[in-house]
């Protein structure tokens, strides 16, 4: 019990001090999340819309398939991100195993299922309303896309967001791709890993407070967005 | 672009049928007023002229279309608000019309003054209340500068007041030499908005009659039927 209140105390102690080993660790876990949410949010949006929207043979099994990505194990995206990157690998030339860059892809592959399950979810709830007056206005499919997704912005937030949460809080996918590499390819979720196995538990609980806080201001702060967007826009 | 003439037009969902062989001639000039029972297909062969359905069977032709542009537009019992403000969404409706962004802006401007809207212009559309947004809708559809007008139920979800208002708008639009076509199923409007009748009932056309006759004497039992059965008195 002593060793817990010990380890919280020096955690703040080092969170407070923005201790520049911990700041680092933060920094890269921001940038490679979010750059991951970033492209997966240019490829889920726009798929989840098509779905939505289009009526095509096998989109049935195109969403039970998407729906089931959703789950995806990060070690397993980890595993074949590593196949396909390593030095044998078909696109083992680009060399960028065991970099920030290959943590983006393998985060980017884990949630994009995820965004775009959950988003052609909503488009497609407010698709059943629009779609008359949509079409007797003479929109076509593509810019009829477009409209729901500006209209659906709200919920979408809290969907990108959902996928932020995803990509931030897993180890697997970026300890295999990434290799853990202090100063390089270390982020909070798997310094925390080898922290703990190591015994610096301090270090390891500064970095759990710092992610959970994180993701609560993210989440606190959508929801606060999206309420308020719907008082004032209904 | 009128006649719209419809040809033996049937419409089929499954086995049911729910518009048995109609053939009529709209044409300019009168209102028409689509008249019939709940379930009796009003709603469907207005979606089928308007051209949001195609017919099972038969044709329905713009005998006088001169060039693809559709001049004809659709409003309907529940109107569907983009989340934008009220001039957005007016705009929204020329812009896929293909008019250009600066004509777009004076034309909606134009005509939310002309609905009695334009102190709303900024405000989101979908917090407006049910008056007033049947009313934007309405001034969507208008701005198109449509040559017949569909109207589907436009005051069945409105209270007397508003649905005073949204009566003499139609008026103001017919006078600015637009068709209009319409269902209801009250008889107090139809006979106020009316020119002619086109009764319908179980899916076929039972008879066409001008307002005037077919409040004195329908040419069909279906239709005494249904008058008999409006009265408050019966």
């Amino acid at each position: 019990m002593q060793e817990i209140f010990t380890a919280f105390g020096e955690a703040g102690r080092l969170i407070a001090g923005a201790e520049p080993r911990l700041v680092g660790i933060v920094l890269l876990s921001l940038r490679v999340s979010l750059t991951a949410v970033f492209f997966a949010s240019l490829i889920g949006l726009p798929l989840g819309a098509a779905i939505a929207i289009g009526r095509f043979p096998g989109r049935q099994a195109l969403i039970v398939a998407l729906n089931a990505l959703m789950g995806l194990p990060p070690v397993v995206v980890g595993l074949l991100v590593y196949l396909m990157l390593s030095r044998a690998g078909p696109l083992g030339h680009f060399g960028i195993l065991f970099t920030p860059a290959a943590m983006v892809v393998a985060q980017t592959i884990l949630i994009v299922p995820i965004i775009a399950a959950l988003s052609r979810q909503v488009i497609e709830d407010a698709w059943q309303e629009y779609r008359e007056q949509l079409r007797s206005l003479g929109a076509t499919a593509f810019s009829a896309a477009r409209t729901l997704l500006w209209d659906t912005r709200f919920s979408l937030v809290i969907i990108v967001l959902a996928g932020f949460g995803r990509a931030a809080a897993e180890v697997g996918a970026v300890m295999i791709v990434g290799g853990n590499i202090e100063g390089v390819t270390r982020v909070m979720t798997t310094a925390i890993a080898l922290e703990t196995s190591m015994g610096d538990l301090p270090l390891a609980l500064g970095l759990g407070i710092i992610l959970i806080t994180l993701v609560l201001i993210l989440n606190a702060g959508a929801y606060w967005i999206k309420e308020a967007a719907q008082r004032r826009y209904g | 672009m009128l006649p719209l003439v419809l040809d033996q037009v049937c419409f089929a969902v499954g086995s049911k049928t729910i518009i048995d062989r109609v053939s009529v001639e709209i044409a300019e000039g009168p209102r028409t007023i689509i008249l019939g029972p709940n379930g009796a297909g009003k709603s469907v062969l207005m979606r089928l002229c308007h051209g949001l359905f195609a017919p099972t069977s038969g044709s329905i032709i713009w005998k006088g279309a001169t060039n693809g542009r559709r001049r004809q537009a659709m409003v309907f019992q529940r109107p569907v608000m983009l989340r934008r403000s009220a001039l957005a969404n007016i705009m929204y409706g020329l812009e896929l019309a293909g008019i250009s962004p600066r004509e777009r802006v004076l034309r909606a401007r134009d005509v939310l003054e002309a609905v009695g809207l334009e102190n709303v212009a900024d405000r989101p559309a979908r917090v407006l209340s049910g008056g007033e947004q049947q009313r934007l809708a309405l001034a969507r559809a208008w701005a198109l500068g449509p040559e017949v007008l569909f109207l589907d139920e436009p005051t069945a979800n409105l209270d007397p007041g508003a649905a005073r208002e949204v009566e003499s708008l139609i008026g103001q639009i017919r006078a600015s030499g637009t068709k209009i076509v319409m269902t209801t199923h009250n008889l107090g409007q139809a006979k106020r908005l009316g020119d002619e009748i086109l009764f319908l009932s179980h899916g076929r056309l039972v008879e066409r009659t001008p307002v005037d006759s077919f409040f004195i004497k329908p040419a069909s039992a279906e239709a005494d039927a249904f008058i008999r059965g409006e009265l408050p008195w019966n």
